[in-house]
Formats: C-alpha cells, sequence, structure tokens
C-alpha cells in the first residue's frame, strides 16, 4: 500500500468536502489505508500525540467539547488531522473500558479497532464496549472548515477549489493570509479565480471607500451568494453614498443574470420532470397505443424494473458504480418475460375486448403489488445512486444541473429513439405496425399474429421495466410506486394521441414543461389541477389528441 | 311503472330479494332476541346497507357504460360529490357540539381560522337544500361535463381517461385544505340525521331500508329508460354511433340525458352511503375507486342492470368477508377474482348461462361490442 | 344457473360467517390489530401488526393476562378510511375485543373514533399525532406536538443558531397543526414573519426540484436557515434524494422532519443525508437494556437481524404494557374499569426511563433529537432533561389554549373550556 507519507489520508479530502455521495466508500477507504498504512511509522510518534490523547475524552463530553475541538484544531500533534478525518467520518471511538481513543471499524456486529495514538491493531470489540465520539453539524462544519484549510496545498486542483470555496462562505484573517501566500503559487485558472474572489469579498469590507469600489469593480458580475449577500448589504447602507451606488448597480446587472438563470432552471426542471412523465408513459404508448390494450398493470412493470435494480445492488455490492448498466438489460428482460407471460395467459384471450383488459389488468396489478408485499416487503427498498451520477454540474453559481437528471434526460430520448428506429426499420416493427393496422390483413399475409402480440406486449413491458431503473435514481422503489405512475402515464399517452410514439414524447415534455411553470406561483397541487383541467380542455377541442391518427385505422 | 320490468327476469328476481330484505331483516332486527340465531346484528344491517348503495352506484355505472358504451372512470366523482352534500347538512348539524364549541363553524374551518362560513356552504343547514344539492351537483357537473365532450365527439379510450382526469382533479382539489371540505380528514364524527342519532340502531335500520327503496327505484327508474324509446335510441348510439347520426337523431342530447340521469343516481347512493359509513373524504374520488366500480360492473355482469348489482354486492361482500378472514392474502384472492372472471365468464357472473351456450357455438370469437 | 341461488347464499353466508365469528369467543381475552396491510399505509402499518403479535406472543409466553390466554384478532382496513370505521364496528361487535391497537393516519383515527366512543372500547394509537383531541375511549401513546416539534425547533434555535425557518409539510391536518403551532411558538420568541417560510405539497409528492431550489434560495440570505419537515410517507424518499442532488448538506440548511424514522431511512440509500435531524421520542440506536432486549425480541419474532424498530413500536410497547397492567390492576379488562385504572399507570419505556399515562390520555416521554448516521441509524445529539407530559390541546393556538382535558372524576371530560366552563365535542 502507501508510503508513510500521511497526506495519503489527505489525499481523500477532495470527497469528503464534496459532501458527495461516495462518502461512505470514503470512509473505507480511509480504513483500508489506516489498517495497511505501516504503523510503525507511527508508533515512532506516540509521545508527540500525548497531548490530543487528553483531548478525546473531552471531545466525547457535550460540555468540553467546543474547547476540546478548538485545541486538537490547534495542535500541532501529528495525529491531528487524522483525528479530524476520522471524528468527521465517525470513526473515532474510545473504548469505554479505558478511555483509549480508537479508530473503529464496524464489522458485523462487533468492531475492530485501532489504536488511535500509534496505529497498533488493539483486536475486536463488542457493540457496546466502545463508544463513538459524537459529534453535530456544527462540529461537522468546524471540522471541514479546519481540514479546508490544510488541503490548499493538496495536489488535486478539485479540492484545492472546494477548499477555497469552503472558506469563502465564513472568511476569517488566517484563510485570508493563507489564500494570499499561496495565491501567486497556484497554477489552476479556476483556483486562482476562486481565490481572488475570495480577496475582494475580504476588500468589501475594508474601512476605505476607495478600495471597496475597486474590489466591486473588480468582482464584476459575478452570482455567488457571498457577492450577492455582501453588495446587498453595501447597497442599502447610508454612510458611503458612492458605495452604496456602485454596489447597487452592480447588484441589477447581477439580479438580472440571476432571473435569467431562474428561467433557464425552471425549463430544466420542467423538460426534467417532463421526461419522466414521458419515460413512464412510453411503454404504455405501446401497450395501450399500439396494441389497444388498457394496461392496469403498466405501473407494476416499472416496479419490476426498480426492483430489479433493487436486486443488482444487492447481490452485487461491490458494482454500485456499473449496477446500471447491469440493471437496465436486466430490467428489461424481467419485464419482458413478464410480459409476455401476461400476453400469453391472459390478454390474448381478451382479444376484441379492450376494455375489459383494464379489468384483469386491473386484478394482475394488485396481484404483483401483493406479491412483493409478501415476498419481498412492504417498505421501500434502498438503491443507490452511483457516484458518476451524483453531484451537479456547475454552469454558473447561480446555475448547477443536477447531472442524475441531465442523465436521465438524454437516457429517455435514447430510449425513445431506439424504439422509432425498432417500429420502422425493423422487420419485427414491420410486422407490429401491420398487426395494430389491420391484424386480419396481416395474418393474410403471413405475419404470426400471435407470437407478434406477446412480443409487442413483452416490448412495452420492456421499456415500463426500464424506465422503472431510472426512476430509482429519482424516486422511492416500493410496492406502490407503479400507481404513482399509473394515472399520469395514461394522461400522457392520452394527451399526445393514441398510437403516436412522437405525441407521447412531447406530450410529456409539454406537460413537464407546463406544471413547472405553473407551480412557482400557482404552488405544487395547484399547479397539477390546472394541468388536468387543461387536458380535459384540450380532448374536448381536439378529440384525438396532439397527433391524431389519421386513415381508416383510426376509426374504431 | 311495474310494466318494464316484464322480460327482466333477473330484475324480478333481484328486486323480489332486495324488497323482502328490505322487510325482513329489520324484523328479525328488531323482534329477535340478540342471541337468537336468526338475529341480524345492526352491524351486519348497517353494512348491507353500505352494499347497497355501492349497488345503485354500479347500477348508475352500468347505465353509460352497459346501455351507453361510455366507460366512465370517473362516476367515483358524483358520488363523492352527493356523499359531501350530505355530509356538510350533517356537518351542519353538529352546531356547537364540536370541539371547539363554535355553533356557527365546523371544527376545521375553527382550526383553520375561518372567521365565517364560506358562501358555499350556506343553506345546507337545511336537509331538502342538501338533498336537492346532492342530485344536482352531480347533476350539473355531469351536465357541463357532457356538454363539452359529446359535443366535440369525444369517444372511446380519450372519454374514459378524461373522466379519470375529472375526478383526479377534484380529488387533488378537495385535498386541499383552503378548498373549504376540510381537506384529507373530510367530514366526519356526524352526530344526527334530520333529528335522529346515528348512533341508535333504529335509524341505521331506517337507513337500511332507505338504500334499499332507493336501489329498487334507482332500478326502475334505469329499466324505464332502457326500455324506452331513448333507451333503444342510446343503445343503437352505442352500437352504431354514425349510423345513427345519419338517421337524424340528436345524438348527444341522449348521450347526455343519460350521463346525467346516471351521475345523479351515483350522486343518491353517495348520499345514503356517507350517514352510514360515518365519514366522507377526498379519497373517495381517487381514479382507483371509480375503477374498482367498473370491475364490479363487470364482474357481475354489463348491460344487464341486475349483473351490476349483483357484481357489486357480491364484490364487496367478498372483500369484507376476507379483509377479516384472510387479511394477509385477500389482496390475491380479489385479483384473481377479476382475472379468472374476465377470462372466462365474458358476460360476468350472472351472465354464466350465457357464456356456456356462446362457447359452445364455433362463431363465439366476437364477443362484447366495445 | 339462476342468480337466485347465488345471492341467497351470498346473504346467508354474510350472516352465517359473521355470527360464526363471534360464536367462538372462548377462553381468551382477545386484543384487536387495526392496522392497513394493503394500500398505501401498508409500508408503514404492517410492521405494527407484527409488533402487535410479538407483544402479545411475549405476554402469552410470560403466562397471559389474568390466567387467560391472549388473542390478537388481525383485519386488513386496506388504507380504506370507511373501511377502517367498518373494521373496528366489526372488531369491536362481531369479534368482541377488549382492546384494539391501531391506525396511523390522522383521518383513520378520526375516522374510528366515533365507533369506539358509541361502542365503548379502546383505542390505542401508537403515532405522532397533531393533538387537538382527547377522547375518553383513545389512547395516545405517540407523541402530541410538544413532545417532538417545540423541543425540536428549541434545539435548532438554541444549538444551530437557526434564525430562518422553512416549515415545509404534506397538505393535511398533522402538518397544518404542527405548521400553525411552530408558527406561532416562532413568532412568540420574536422570529420576524419574513424569516419563515411555509409550503405545503400533496400526498406522494415526487417531484422536488422546484421547492428544493426553493428551498435553496431561501437559505441563501446569509442567516441560518433550517428545514422542518412534516413531509408525510412516500414523498420523504424523493424529497432527501433532490436534496442530495441539489447538493444541500445538513452543515448549510439541515433538515429536521418528524415523520421520518428507522423505518424510511431503511429505503433510502442515506450517505448523502448524514446530518440531517428528526426528532421522536425513541430511537433504536438508544442503548438501554429494556432497548436491546426489546430489538433481540424482535429479530427472533421477524426472523431476520436486518429489521429495524422505531418510535411507533415502542409507542405500541408501552401502550400494550400500561393496558396489560391496567387490566391486572382493575382485574377485569372491562373498557369502563380499565378506563379508570391506565390513569396513572407507569411503565419503563425503551430509553431508560417510565413512562405514565396522564389523565388526559397522553403520556410523558423523552424527546430525542437524532442526526441521521450512514448505517440508517440516529445519533442522539440532544434529549430533554426530564420526560415531556403530552399536551392534547396547544397552547399555542388562540382556540385551544383554554381548554383543558381531564378523565378522573369529576370532570371527566376531554374538552373542558376553562374560561366558559363548558364541556363539549363529546359523544357520551
Amino acid at each position: 500500500m502507501r508510503s508513510t507519507d500521511k497526506s495519503s489520508i489527505l489525499k481523500l479530502h477532495p470527497n469528503i468536502l464534496l459532501g458527495s455521495k461516495a462518502h461512505l466508500t470514503i470512509v473505507l477507504t480511509i480504513f483500508a489505508q489506516l489498517f495497511f498504512l505501516p504503523f510503525n511509522a507511527l508508533a515512532q510518534e506516540n509521545t508527540d500525540n500525548a497531548v490530543i490523547l487528553e483531548i478525546a475524552p473531552k471531545l466525547s463530553d457535550k460540555k468540553t467539547r467546543n474547547s476540546a475541538l478548538e485545541q486538537l484544531i490547534a495542535s500541532d500533534a501529528p495525529m491531528s488531522r487524522e483525528w479530524l478525518i476520522a471524528l468527521l467520518d465517525g470513526v473515532l471511538y474510545l473504548r469505554k473500558s479505558d478511555s483509549l481513543p480508537v479508530f473503529a471499524e464496524k464489522k458485523g456486529k462487533s468492531f475492530k479497532i485501532v489504536n488511535a495514538s500509534n496505529g497498533n491493531h488493539e483486536g475486536e470489540a463488542g457493540r457496546r464496549e466502545v463508544s463513538k465520539i459524537k459529534i453535530n453539524n456544527a462540529i461537522r462544519g468546524k471540522l471541514r472548515a479546519a481540514i479546508a484549510s490544510i488541503s490548499l496545498k493538496d495536489d488535486d486542483v478539485e479540492v484545492r477549489l472546494q477548499a477555497v470555496k469552503t472558506m469563502t462562505r465564513s472568511l476569517n484573517d488566517s484563510d485570508l493570509a493563507a489564500i494570499s501566500e499561496y495565491l501567486p503559487e497556484e497554477s489552476d485558472k479556476r483556483v486562482q479565480k476562486a481565490m481572488q474572489l475570495a480577496l475582494n469579498l475580504a476588500d468589501l469590507s475594508d474601512a476605505d471607500d476607495q478600495i471597496i469600489i475597486d474590489a466591486v469593480n473588480a468582482i464584476g458580475i459575478n452570482t455567488d451568494d457571498t457577492v450577492t449577500q455582501k453588495l446587498r448589504e453595501l447597497s442599502t447602507q447610508t454612510e458611503a453614498p458612492e458605495v452604496a451606488n456602485a454596489a447597487s448597480e452592480s447588484l441589477t446587472v447581477i439580479e438580472k443574470r440571476i432571473s435569467l438563470y431562474e428561467k433557464i432552471e425552471t425549463l430544466f426542471f420542467g423538460l426534467s420532470l417532463g421526461s419522466v412523465l414521458a419515460m413512464a408513459a412510453i411503454g404504455l404508448a405501446i401497450t395501450f397505443g399500439v396494441m389497444g390494450v388498457i394496461n392496469m398493470a403498466h405501473g407494476e412493470m416499472i416496479m419490476l424494473g426498480a426492483y430489479t435494480t433493487w436486486a443488482i445492488q444487492t447481490v452485487l455490492p461491490a458494482f454500485i458504480e456499473y449496477s446500471l448498466f447491469i440493471a437496465v438489460p436486466a430490467a428489461f428482460l424481467v419485464a419482458f418475460m413478464v410480459g409476455m407471460i401476461i400476453e400469453i395467459l391472459v390478454i390474448r384471450h381478451l382479444y376484441g375486448r379492450p376494455l375489459e383488459t383494464l379489468l384483469a389488468t386491473f386484478g394482475i396489478s394488485l396481484i404483483l403489488q401483493q406479491t412483493v408485499r409478501t415476498l419481498i416487503s412492504p417498505q421501500n427498498v434502498p438503491v443507490s445512486n452511483p457516484a458518476w451520477m451524483s453531484g451537479l454540474w456547475e454552469i454558473d453559481p447561480a446555475l448547477s444541473l443536477a447531472i442524475n437528471r441531465v442523465v436521465i434526460f438524454f437516457f429517455c430520448l435514447f430510449i425513445f429513439f431506439t424504439l422509432m428506429w425498432l417500429l420502422k426499420y425493423t422487420n419485427f416493427g414491420l410486422k407490429v405496425r401491420a398487426v395494430s393496422q389491420n391484424r386480419q390483413m396481416a395474418r393474410a399475409l403471413g405475419a404470426k399474429s400471435g407470437s407478434i402480440d406477446a412480443l409487442t406486449f413483452g416490448l412495452g413491458a420492456g421499456i415500463a421495466g426500464v424506465a422503472g431503473v431510472a426512476l430509482t435514481q429519482l424516486s422511492n422503489v416500493g410496492p406502490n410506486m407503479g400507481q404513482a405512475y399509473i394515472v399520469d402515464s395514461f394522461m400522457v399517452v392520452v394527451f399526445g394521441g393514441v398510437g403516436n410514439l412522437w405525441g407521447t414524447l412531447l406530450a410529456g415534455l409539454s406537460l413537464g414543461v407546463f406544471n413547472k411553470l405553473l407551480e412557482p406561483w400557482a404552488g405544487a397541487v395547484v399547479a397539477k389541477i390546472v394541468v388536468l383541467v387543461f387536458i380535459i380542455m384540450f380532448i374536448q377541442k381536439y378529440p384525438k389528441g396532439l397527433f391524431p391518427q389519421k386513415g381508416r385505422a383510426a376509426g374504431d | 311503472m311495474i310494466n318494464v320490468m316484464k322480460g327482466d327476469r333477473g330484475g324480478q328476481i333481484l328486486l323480489t330479494l332486495i324488497l323482502s330484505a328490505a322487510v325482513v331483516l329489520p324484523c328479525l332486527n328488531i323482534y329477535l332476541p340478540a342471541d337468537s340465531p336468526w338475529h341480524v346484528s345492526t352491524y351486519q344491517l348497517t353494512l348491507l346497507g353500505k352494499y347497497l348503495c355501492f349497488a345503485l352506484l354500479a347500477l348508475s355505472v352500468d347505465l353509460v357504460w352497459g346501455y351507453m358504451g361510455f366507460l366512465t372512470l370517473g362516476h367515483g366523482a358524483f358520488f363523492a360529490l352527493g356523499g359531501y352534500a350530505i355530509g356538510m347538512y350533517l356537518m351542519r348539524q353538529v352546531g356547537d357540539r364540536g370541539v371547539y364549541g363554535n355553533p356557527d363553524l365546523p371544527d376545521f374551518m375553527v382550526f383553520l381560522n375561518w372567521e365565517q362560513l364560506p358562501w358555499y356552504w350556506l343553506g345546507f343547514d337545511w336537509f331538502a337544500i342538501a338533498f336537492v344539492a346532492m342530485l344536482f351537483v352531480p347533476g350539473l357537473l355531469a351536465f357541463i361535463f357532457g356538454w363539452f365532450a359529446f359535443r366535440s365527439r369525444v369517444n372511446g379510450v380519450y372519454l374514459s381517461i378524461i373522466s379519470q382526469a375529472m375526478t383526479y382533479a377534484l380529488m387533488l382539489a378537495f385535498f386541499r385544505n383552503e378548498f373549504g371540505f376540510g381537506g384529507n380528514n373530510g367530514l366526519t364524527d356526524f352526530k344526527e340525521l334530520l333529528g335522529f342519532s346515528l348512533s341508535k340502531d333504529s335509524t341505521r335500520v331506517g337507513l337500511f331500508v332507505a338504500s334499499a327503496l332507493a336501489l329498487v327505484v334507482g332500478y326502475l327508474m334505469c329499466r324505464w329508460i332502457t326500455a324506452s324509446r331513448a333507451g333503444r335510441v342510446v343503445v343503437a348510439i352505442r352500437d352504431a354511433e354514425n349510423r345513427a347520426r345519419f338517421l337524424g337523431y340528436k345524438v348527444e342530447n341522449y348521450q347526455l340525458l343519460v350521463l346525467v340521469v346516471s351521475a345523479m343516481l351515483a350522486g343518491l347512493a353517495g348520499g345514503l352511503y356517507v350517514p352510514q359509513a360515518g365519514i366522507i373524504n377526498p379519497g373517495e374520488f381517487s381514479p382507483l375507486n371509480s375503477i374498482e366500480i367498473v370491475i364490479w360492473v363487470a364482474i357481475g355482469g354489463r348491460s344487464t342492470l341486475y349483473g351490476a348489482v349483483f357484481g357489486a354486492l357480491l364484490v364487496n361482500f367478498v372483500k369484507s368477508w376476507f379483509t377479516a378472514a384472510f387479511p394477509e392474502f385477500w389482496i390475491f384472492v380479489l385479483g384473481a377474482l377479476f382475472v379468472l372472471t374476465t377470462l372466462w365468464l365474458p358476460y360476468g357472473v350472472t351472465g354464466l348461462g350465457k357464456s356456456l351456450s356462446i362457447r359452445k357455438k364455433p362463431t363465439g370469437k366476437e364477443g362484447l361490442p366495445a | 344457473m339462476k342468480p337466485r341461488s347465488t345471492f341467497v347464499h351470498v346473504i346467508c353466508a354474510t350472516g352465517l360467517c359473521l355470527a360464526s365469528a363471534a360464536a367462538t369467543a372462548a377462553d381468551t381475552i382477545k386484543v384487536g390489530v387495526l392496522h392497513s396491510l394493503s394500500g398505501t399505509m401498508a409500508i408503514s402499518e404492517t410492521t405494527l401488526k407484527d409488533t402487535m403479535l410479538m407483544l402479545v406472543e411475549q405476554q402469552n409466553a410470560k403466562g397471559g393476562l389474568l390466567g387467560k390466554e391472549l388473542e390478537a384478532v388481525v383485519v386488513d382496513p386496506a388504507s380504506d378510511w370507511p373501511l377502517f370505521a367498518e373494521k373496528a364496528r366489526e372488531l369491536i361487535e362481531v369479534n368482541e375485543v377488549d382492546a384494539v391497537f391501531g391506525a396511523w393516519t390522522s383521518v383513520s383515527r378520526k375516522s374510528v373514533l366515533p365507533v369506539f366512543e358509541e361502542l365503548n372500547s379502546l383505542l390505542f394509537y401508537p403515532v405522532q399525532y397533531e393533538g387537538e383531541e382527547s377522547s375518553k375511549n383513545v389512547f395516545y401513546t405517540g407523541a402530541a406536538p410538544n413532545q417532538q416539534a417545540i423541543p425540536a425547533v428549541d434545539y435548532l434555535e438554541e444549538e444551530v443558531g437557526v434564525e430562518r425557518w422553512i416549515l415545509a409539510g404534506t397538505d393535511y391536518v398533522y402538518p397544518r397543526t404542527t405548521n400553525k403551532i411552530l408558527e406561532a411558538y416562532l413568532l412568540d420568541k420574536g422570529v420576524a414573519a419574513e424569516d419563515i417560510m411555509i409550503n405545503y405539497t400533496p400526498f406522494g409528492h415526487s417531484d422536488w426540484q422546484s421547492i428544493v431550489s426553493d428551498i435553496k434560495k431561501f437559505g441563501s440570505t446569509g442567516k441560518k436557515t433550517a428545514v422542518v419537515s412534516t413531509i408525510n410517507g412516500d414523498a420523504n424518499v424523493p424529497f432527501y434524494k433532490e436534496l442530495g442532488t441539489q447538493g444541500v448538506s445538513a452543515e448549510d440548511i439541515p433538515v429536521i422532519a418528524f415523520s421520518v424514522g428507522e423505518e424510511e431511512l431503511s429505503g433510502i440509500d442515506t450517505a448523502p443525508l448524514v446530518g440531517h435531524l428528526a426528532a421522536w421520542n425513541y430511537f433504536m440506536s438508544v442503548e438501554t437494556d429494556e432497548n436491546d432486549e426489546f430489538i433481540e425480541g424482535w429479530h427472533k419474532f421477524i426472523g431476520t437481524d436486518e429489521r429495524v424498530t422505531n418510535d411507533p413500536m415502542e409507542a405500541h410497547y408501552l401502550g400494550f404494557n400500561m393496558w396489560v397492567k391496567a387490566v391486572e390492576k382493575a382485574g377485569t379488562t372491562d373498557p369502563d374499569a380499565v378506563q379508570a385504572a391506565i390513569i396513572g399507570v407507569s411503565v419503563p419505556n425503551l430509553t431508560g426511563g417510565l413512562s405514565s399515562m396522564l389523565p388526559n390520555h397522553h403520556i410523558t416521554k423523552p424527546v430525542l433529537i437524532g442526526e441521521i448516521q450512514d448505517d440508517g441509524q440516529f445519533d442522539v445529539v440532544s434529549e430533554t432533561d426530564g420526560l415531556v407530559a403530552g399536551d392534547a390541546w396547544s397552547d399555542f393556538l388562540p382556540d385551544s389554549k383554554d381548554i383543558v382535558a381531564d378523565w378522573r372524576k369529576p370532570m371527566m371530560c376531554g374538552n373542558y373550556n376553562v374560561k366558559t366552563g363548558k364541556c363539549s365535542g363529546q359523544n357520551l
């Protein structure tokens, strides 16, 4: 493993500071490193760590906790950084028998412990034999800030950037000194910019009006919260009218920019909601739109896909990062098979009676839900987000898009175009369209309508399953989840025009955007009601939806 | 009026049974001692009373689905509106016996700091007005909905889905506390109806008898409509809308008439249901509830009227019994019932004979009109 | 096949099976369990059904009650509120149970309440709720608002230094009441009206993008901001996921929840949520001997170590033990005798104290504030010094501050207005 270089632990800051979902993995990595570090190196420093050994018991007492923490941060004991990190990650414990501070890793029901001052292995301890040194949010904030000041000289650009940002939120003199010290050495432009901003921000609190005005000009248009807060403060003060003027001028421009970004954000929210609606509905557009089956079990196909994702993450806990790539085909297969079985056992016997399929599939939906409740659990199950789908894509301090939503938006388009290709350009697609347009004629021309029906229904179910995989990233996975999508999905398909896939996609996206445009002034509930009333009115005006089917096939 | 029952054997049997139940069961309840094996408890009577309300609701759905071909997924809305009308009257009867002891406002309004009764609550102190609202609010909604929908010739699944959107939107609206109908908790803790305490056995028996009578009257009315000339035109529209139109019939007027009558029946069912259930809340507007009503009709056998009544009684009985007898597994039984009935009994449980005779014929594939 | 025979059969069967169920009442004491096993609430209530079965089994292993075996009668009200009333009536009238443990949502309690009052039976209600109620026949073993919300806000203000508040909830009576009480409380404390934002969302709300974005904006003024969440059930998962997605960390804007416990967390990947808070009267992570024993018993009963315990389970544990003790004290299961005997009964709770039944049918409980850990458990960061007595009628609402509840003689009223001297709202 690593050398004795203690910065190997500090290397881990980026992720800790980012507060990303990968946190858990990081904690584990810290452990791996702590355990495999050549501990003799740490042992040499045993004596130097005596100071912090005294701090440990104080840390666990609520009354002395804060002062002990200050001591720890100020201390230059060699292990203090490791302690700070361990404290932040909640792995610093006290052994109850002798109050020895230890790093502890949970192993089943007991803990594997390591002496926190010299790195000696201390074997295992039961759950009741050690007690965690608990921290709360306030302490977590202090720890992060303390670690941040150390991180300014880190090798990783992201770490430095995050460190500067953490400092900028609450600037103090020592931070500023550190920033000015490192600015000339800094090679990365983004970090330089962030550091410059921090220094400029500090100037805004200067006593000299001219320095403040210069700083305001130097900052220019910057939508960062800290900037707007400070400028707002300056523009409302009355002691120096020139400063107030400069600040409010700058603020007006910035606020304009922010409101533009807010509009873009709302549009993005709408498209994202729309892509979720569309994705949930595409499968239904096949089973309902193309085949005419009122498939009330559609939501449960989504649920099956979601549970497949959960099952894969449970079976392969080491591959969370790749789990979705496995889950997509797996969920498709599972839902596809279940769909085929439903078609062969039930739907097949109901052709010519499309409305009765509602009854049978409603029964199936009840059975599937209760099966999950009985076999798995009535509770929700957890599905993790892989690190590559977490976090924000920051375009500007005032505009950042959630990466998972961006991914899901494009994934929705991917499903849609794959399906379009399948239906338009493959032999199978040709047959599906033929059977759905004129069953008798298609059969006369040699299409095996039976197997085509089964495959089509399976396809619709499979796509619902794939949608389920994507939805695990946004919402809960439980027996009721299908119910949440079924009504909306029907609305989307009908609004778009039954039998038209483009209609479904556009209907989903436009309803999503419409909903999000309404939400700010109407609130979430009223927005939804207005959307429903809009659908009703729209259908009155255009009785066949956005894209009515034309020709003889359109007749009932 | 009795003439309309000619040729409706299933209906004759059903009405006889319901009427005799309305006479015999209350007698068994009142005159037999509680430990007699033939004693019918008030609990059972109230349960049956609620089933009868559901049966009336199913009847109203069969009228529009079975005879007009409109697969309504929003009839729960009419039922709930009727229920709310009576619920509001019952709330007003509580008077100053609410928890806050406010004589002017129901508890939930006191709690939301409302100063005065909203205008749409005015008049609900009088039963007559509540009764009229119970019939005409659902009727009016149906009229507005049908007026636009039928005129623009919305049909098939489009019609079904917008009826679902209607009930869904109403559910969300009623869930809102600002809307003035008690939000999610709805209206509950009723005290008395027309001066009779709702916790008295005699009131419950009376409500049971009223439900039975309402069902009988509702049935006769549906029969009368379907057997009348208008009814025949409606069936013709169901089977071939364009031909009926070409023959000069004002299709939308007939459809509108049937929908409004059906909505009023559903409202009546709701109004009778609420005092027996003791609560009305926005859950009744839930799209799933409306789907369930359609399922009762399908299980019993549609386009027969008596099938709808029977289906509602059967499914609700199964539900009541199994939720107590097999709490963990009853959903499976219910689900299987739905699937198997559709597969093997296309004409519902009451159409068993018909299904068998059709299955024997080689041309049995054509099935029911959609 | 004629419809007649089937129909007659059904009618008779209704009568017969219900009658036969009543006839089996033998030498056991019956306990009704009224929790949804299907429908939307099954997600929370199924666990409580299992808890009750476990408590009954454990009591029987200890020799039953009054020398008789206890028998649990389970029904499924299927998350359908009118069905709750129907099933409650069935449990009491047909199955002749001596006490019922059940209900979760406010509306299900409101639905069954008139039934219990009319038939004079006992209901133990195990969930935190909005208060503003005290019935002769209901025992509220969950938290009243003053046993959860107020201490939580105190903690945030005093220890975290929160100055700006977002009260976010699902649009129904519990969040509405809690937020009203909190708003009055905060204004009382001198918080400016513009520093309080109140937001309601529908049940099962799944798209939180705009709201989380609003929360971020509201919290970006430089003043320390916190979210007090009364968001219910299924809507929590997408809410927390969105918080994680938009990078709202607990250090920036902590969220304190009143409806999120260990069980809800078991359905979420908690890594991004570390540091967010919840206020309850019990956490699984509390280290006491009683709790260890309870958890061990639960794992043994349910057959897996994976299942967690939560606050409403403890509430049932307390309610059941209080009922057992009261029955023993009264020597009978007669509701009136038990009602009289149970007031003042104390049983050990799982957090190391002694909870007792108050005259207003609420109980005393400790209030714990916990921070979410990455293993789905809570770390207790604050705890009230002693037990807090449940207050049925909030002192912070103008219409209820003059109302008191006392079910001892001579008052015997859950709704006594001390100003007017009137007892109202009773179905006696």
